[in-house]
């Protein structure tokens, strides 16, 4: 028994090791989800039941009500991308002129969360899409409001994805306003980022828009993440705290985008690990505005 | 302990996986905090009642399995799920004659001594420390432990699990 423990104990330290600083036990972890998923899928039927009944037992006025709504979100979306349309082109244009790249465009796949709770020390949602649908690890998940996170687990049918909040992530991010590059770091609580390294003197203030900047690689450039909810300057320190709300609903989401950025970039930096941001050096600090 | 004639396996492994489902059952926000651990208050039961079969192996084993299932650092809880059921096959002779409150007491340590070792496990990987309610779900445990070795030995008297 005492050997046993000994070995017990000593395997468990050797894998958490290996977990932790290198990937080769991804296969292990998805092998194992899979065996799992029955248990998932059991926990999450009464959500999947409730749901289906709830859409199979709609009445028709609700289900009019619901289209009419929609009809009417479907044309105010419309014409916003009339505009949105020629403001796009007249971009590549200015871009072209500049010989800058531009991004070709950003492929999505709607996935549900699977109603299972994983540990509740870590800001982590299940969806149900893995890699049978083509995710792949790192890979960039929005709602409809803004960035929610990246996938870090996959399995056969589903995928883990740590959300932005976690205390492990960090995001390249800029603010919409003038282009002031930071990163974005999660605090572990659900609804708040921290902002670190913003020198005193920086042009930050509370309601500013925080969108990705893309220079982790990671995450296609230009997608909302937080509002700045607080900028606080004391003289003594040399560094502002700032703190913002993630712009995603991230306790309530139903849904999650799966993005593909079609560039070639994304998916060779795809295998990197899932804190790259944090020890970016480029973005952290550097407080001029973009050319 | 070989010749005599093994039964009940399928209780036992019902029995953890009922505990994984609430594990991971989903709850609403200000109750998950609540939940108490139910693997480890499973794996104590059995770690005393059937030692011969349910020690640091099977503990190991579920400890992986959660660990997979709730997305934590693989071993995490493997770690300290083997290290409890060792103590508990250490103790469970003397565990099997307390009475109920003694051994609620003695449960409680070692449900305290499973979040000890998973908040030494967030501190080296660098994980934010939890606050207080961090150390809710072993007093939840606690106040559970007598209906659970009642339910869980009147299951093992029925099926006759030796």
């Amino acid at each position: 028994m005492t050997t046993r423990v000994v070995f017990a104990v000593v395997i468990s330290i050797a894998l958490m090791v290996v977990d932790q600083r290198q990937h080769h036990l991804e296969a292990v972890r998805s092998v194992l989800s899979v065996l799992l998923y029955p248990l998932d899928f059991i926990v999450n039927l009464p959500q999947s039941t409730s749901h289906w009944l709830s859409e199979t037992f709609s009445t028709r006025e609700q289900l009019q009500e619901q289209n009419r709504s929609l009809r009417k979100e479907n044309l105010l979306l419309q014409v916003r991308q009339q505009k949105l349309a020629s403001l796009e082109t007249e971009n590549q244009r200015l871009r072209d002129l500049l010989d800058s790249s531009f991004k070709i465009g950003d492929r999505v796949l709607v996935a549900e969360l699977v109603a299972v709770d994983l540990d509740p020390f870590r800001q982590q949602v299940l969806i149900n899409k893995g890699s049978s649908s083509g995710v792949y690890n790192g890979q960039p998940v929005l709602d409809a409001n803004a960035v929610m996170g990246q996938v870090i687990h996959i399995s056969r049918l589903t995928a883990t994805v740590l959300l932005i909040t976690d205390a492990r992530h960090a995001l390249p991010v800029q603010v919409n306003r003038n282009g002031l590059r930071s990163i974005a770091l999660g605090t572990g609580h659900i609804n708040e980022l921290e902002l670190p390294n913003l020198p005193n003197n920086s042009d930050i203030q509370v309601g500013d828009l925080l969108v990705t900047s893309g220079l982790g690689g990671r995450f296609p450039t230009g997608y909302p993440v937080a509002e700045v909810i607080s900028v606080t300057r004391e003289p003594g320190q040399p560094f502002a705290t700032v703190k913002a709300r993630p712009k995603a609903h991230l306790e309530r989401a139903r849904e999650a985008l799966l993005v593909w950025t079609l560039s070639p970039m994304a998916t060779l930096e795809s295998n990197e690990p899932a804190t790259a941001g944090k020890d970016d050096p480029e973005a952290s600090g550097s407080r001029e505005p973009r050319p | 302990m070989t010749l005599t004639p093994r039964r009940g396996g399928g209780i036992i492994l019902i029995s953890f996986l009922l505990a994984l489902l609430l594990t991971v059952l989903p709850l609403p926000e200000w109750a998950r905090i609540y939940r108490p651990q139910w693997y480890t208050l499973v794996l104590i039961y059995w770690a005393t009642a059937s030692p011969q079969r349910v020690g640091v192996g099977v503990g190991w084993l579920s400890g992986i399995i959660i660990d997979v299932l709730t997305g934590t650092l693989l071993g995490q809880h493997a770690l300290a799920l083997s290290l409890i059921a060792y103590i508990t096959h250490k103790v469970h002779q003397r565990l099997r004659l307390f009475p109920i409150w003694q051994q609620s007491l003695t449960v409680l340590v070692l449900l305290l001594l499973e979040r000890v070792l998973q908040l030494w496990v967030m501190g080296a990987v660098g994980q934010p420390v939890p606050g207080i309610s961090f150390w809710i779900a072993p007093l939840v445990g606690t106040l559970l432990w007598p209906w659970i070795y009642i339910i869980l030995r009147d299951l093992r008297r029925k099926f006759r699990v030796s």
